[in-house]
């Protein structure tokens, strides 16, 4: 028989099982145990700021290395204050695990001192949650909590954990296995070969296809099979905002971006492809504009890992579930290259016909400062952001050529990711430059963890595209709402003075000059944080643009548009001459 | 076009399923009838019983949503003919004087029990398909109807 131990000491030795190396969070009457025990253990504590920094450091941490990020906070309102965090790692599949304190077990449901019912809280936007009444299950919770998160599509789980429950003790046995009944994955994981012959005959036969690639690309570590089968077939891809990396940009087939802020000639190959072929993506409403004139003439082949993704919001004709990375391993077997030359032909002229284009003005442009942070970092550095006009600019003009190299939330739009993911992904990948492209609005809603940032010493890079406003919201209120800017123009804030605060490296950039040696600073210093606060036009808009409620080909702020004398064009995805032997035709 | 669909879900009998299966279901916007949690042979299952009214693309979508709760074990969609479903019914009925013949001629007739009540009233007890109660509610209008419950559909595969 083996000796007994505190289920808070049963706690830690599971997540070192687990293969934990950092945890986020913040203590509190209800986990003071827990971080007890982790005091003296090999795990790295990292105390935050805000739980919801703690949150999205653990979706930074997993985004940027594919392993389970691990969160920790106390009862009531440490646990509500990981509500956000968790949403924004359910709705992208991200795998973190969320532990929270709760009160006593006898007191539960007494409206107890920062009781919460955190399980009911978070019960939406979790894949799944367990409340542990009893010591003796807490290695099994958790490892089941990690398998859990981690396989099938990823996701959230929380353990809420009684206090009581933690100073308990029990014999500690890690299980070997899990065994859940409700949650078995084996049959679907390779796909149904049937399904996936019929897919390999639809692209032989197709002569305009598309691919259509999403995170799960990235979360199945399917890219090199996506290449594999771009390169083979000589499908254009397009990605969306998550699937970014999964294909190098670089590619003479790459399309880029593509949705409501994407490339022009990613949007009109939706419109005219005959075959789409949707790997790992699940036709967000940010993708697809219209829905009833997505891809109007293509048959469709939906790859996925989650049944309830296939014909959810658009019905498709040849259905594979399944871990892309198997699929893909599979088809790429059969698949023949369709002739598709001239579809190539054609797309390649699209390319050159419709670049993105921005003029020049006498401050600065945030769309030339992100290309710049892409040379001088030569599309290597794993790129966070906030949500806004930043995070759209950033997509379209950093150049991400490799798997987890971009951080960013998609489906829940979280303002205020930036930072924390970055300083999660720091943590995850300490050799990588880390930047977090952010706007002034995103910042300041997580702008506290610039202390978790300097506490650290850690060198990332936070580059503030200021321009004193929510400029999304502006934007809109410009296009939609007879440029009435109600509550979308912020109080100007001095970021060098905050970075300073925190003890962090605080630069302002004004001129276009200033730009480059202010990036290289920042490159040059390991021993910091480095806040730049980039004085930006204030009335810059993010084009092109689908408006909502229209078809993703019909859209607004096009090169056409926009083409004006002083005007510069940006060819993003043109091979360039002298590589004429890729050129797409 | 809507139709009437009866699903049925073995679930673990842990804590805060119900919670998690009518949690989805809101969530969803999915419209339901009736859902109904009752034992099963297996003591560590239950079986939930859901009626949805929803068109066939939705009918598919709330399999598989919850087919996703770790907490739910099998998911079956019982098609019309292939299974036995019942419901049972409480009526407490003020039984006027002069219907108290008719009305009991209406109990033997549906196969239903009658029990004394409070202040001269009875408490009918039937069972049935949602069908045959939704006919048998209307018929009992007549006996002065004050009360009504429900228990909504229980069903096997034949």
């Amino acid at each position: 028989m083996s000796e007994k131990m505190k289920g808070a000491k049963i706690l830690v030795q599971s997540l070192l099982k687990e293969g934990v190396d950092v945890v986020f969070g913040i203590p509190g009457g209800m986990n003071l145990p827990t971080f007890d025990t982790l005091f003296d253990s090999p795990i790295k504590v990292v105390l935050t700021a805000h739980e919801q920094g703690a949150a999205h450091m653990a979706d930074g941490y997993a985004r940027a290395s594919g392993r389970v990020g691990v969160c920790l906070a106390t009862s009531g309102p440490g646990a509500t204050n990981l509500v956000t965090g968790i949403g924004t790692a359910c709705m992208d599949s991200i795998p973190i695990v969320a532990i929270t304190g709760q009160v006593r077990t006898f007191m539960i449901g007494n409206d107890a001192f920062q009781e919460a019912d955190t399980i009911g809280v978070t019960r939406p936007v979790t894949k799944h949650s367990y409340l542990v009444k009893d010591v003796r299950d807490i290695a099994r919770v958790i490892k089941e909590a990690f398998h859990i998160a981690r396989t099938g599509r990823p996701g959230p789980v929380l353990v809420d954990l009684p206090v009581d429950v933690t100073t308990n003790e029990a014999e500690f046995a890690y299980p070997d296995s899990v065994d859940i009944r409700g949650y078995r994955l084996s049959p679907v994981q390779d796909g149904d070969p049937v399904q996936i012959e019929k897919a390999a005959q639809a692209i032989s036969k197709s002569r305009c296809p598309l691919i259509y690639a999403g995170g799960g690309v990235i979360a199945s570590g399917a890219a090199a099979e996506l290449t594999e089968l771009a390169r083979k077939t000589r499908i254009p891809v397009t990605t969306t905002l998550l699937g970014l990396g999964g294909f190098p940009e670089t590619d003479p087939l790459s399309l880029g971006m593509l949705g409501m802020h994407g490339f022009e000639y990613a949007n009109y190959a939706v419109g005219e492809c005959d075959l789409l072929i949707a790997i790992g993506a699940r036709f967000d409403d940010r993708v697809t504009g219209k829905i009833e004139e997505f891809a109007p003439r293509a048959k469709k082949i939906h790859i996925d890992v989650d049944p309830s993704s296939i014909d959810k919001t658009v019905t498709v004709d040849i259905p594979i579930v399944g871990d892309v990375k198997h699929v893909l391993t599979r088809l790429n077997r059969i698949v023949k290259a369709p002739e598709a030359g001239e579809w190539r032909t054609r797309i390649d002229a699209m390319r050159r016909k419709h670049p993105l284009i921005y003029r020049e003005r006498s401050k600065l442009l945030p769309q030339v400062i992100i290309q710049q942070i892409s040379e001088v970092t030569k599309g290597n550095a794993v790129v966070a952001t906030g949500v806004g006009q930043h995070q759209m600019w950033a997509a379209q003009f950093y150049r991400f050529n490799t798997p987890r190299s971009i951080i960013t939330s998609g489906g829940f739009g979280t303002m205020g990711f930036g930072l924390p993911a970055a300083i999660g992904a720091q943590f995850a990948r300490p050799k990588d430059v880390v930047w977090d492209i952010d706007g002034d609005g995103s910042f300041q809603m997580t702008a506290q963890e610039l202390s978790t940032a300097a506490l650290h010493k850690l060198p990332v890079k936070i580059a503030i595209m200021n321009n004193q406003q929510h400029g999304m919201v502006r934007q809109w209120q410009d296009l939609f709402y007879d440029g009435r800017h109600a509550a979308s123009i912020v109080n100007p804030t001095d970021f060098v003075k905050l970075a300073e605060a925190y003890g962090c490296l605080g630069l302002r950039v004004e001129k276009p000059a200033e730009v480059r040696p202010a990036l290289e600073r920042a490159m040059a210093t390991h021993d910091r944080p480095v806040v730049l606060d980039f004085m930006v036009e204030t009335d810059e808009n993010c084009w092109p643009m689908v408006a909502p409620g229209k078809p993703s080909h019909q859209m607004i702020g096009t090169y056409e548009s926009l083409k004006t004398e002083g005007a510069k064009p940006q060819y993003r995805h043109v091979p360039p001459e002298d590589e004429a032997d890729l050129s797409l035709s | 076009m809507n139709e009437k669909h009866t699903i049925t879900c073995l679930v673990e009998n842990h804590f805060g399923v119900l919670a998690r299966v009518s949690g989805l279901i809101s969530a969803r916007a999915f419209n339901i009838d009736s859902l109904t949690v009752s034992a099963t042979e297996d003591p560590s299952v239950s079986l939930m019983t859901i009626v949805v009214d929803a068109d066939a693309l939705k009918l598919e979508q709330v399999k598989r949503q919850l087919g996703r709760l770790v907490d739910v074990i099998e998911v079956r969609e019982l098609r019309e003919g292939e299974y036995v479903n019942r419901e049972l019914l409480l009526a407490r009925l003020n039984a006027p004087d002069g219907a108290r013949d008719k009305m009991e001629e209406l109990a033997r007739r549906s196969g239903a029990k009658l029990f004394p009540a409070h202040g001269g009233a009875v408490i009918l007890e039937a069972t049935g398909t949602t069908r045959d109660l939704d006919a048998l509610v209307g018929e009992l209008r007549a006996y002065g109807l004050t009360n009504l419950a429900r228990t909504g559909r229980v069903a096997l595969p034949r």
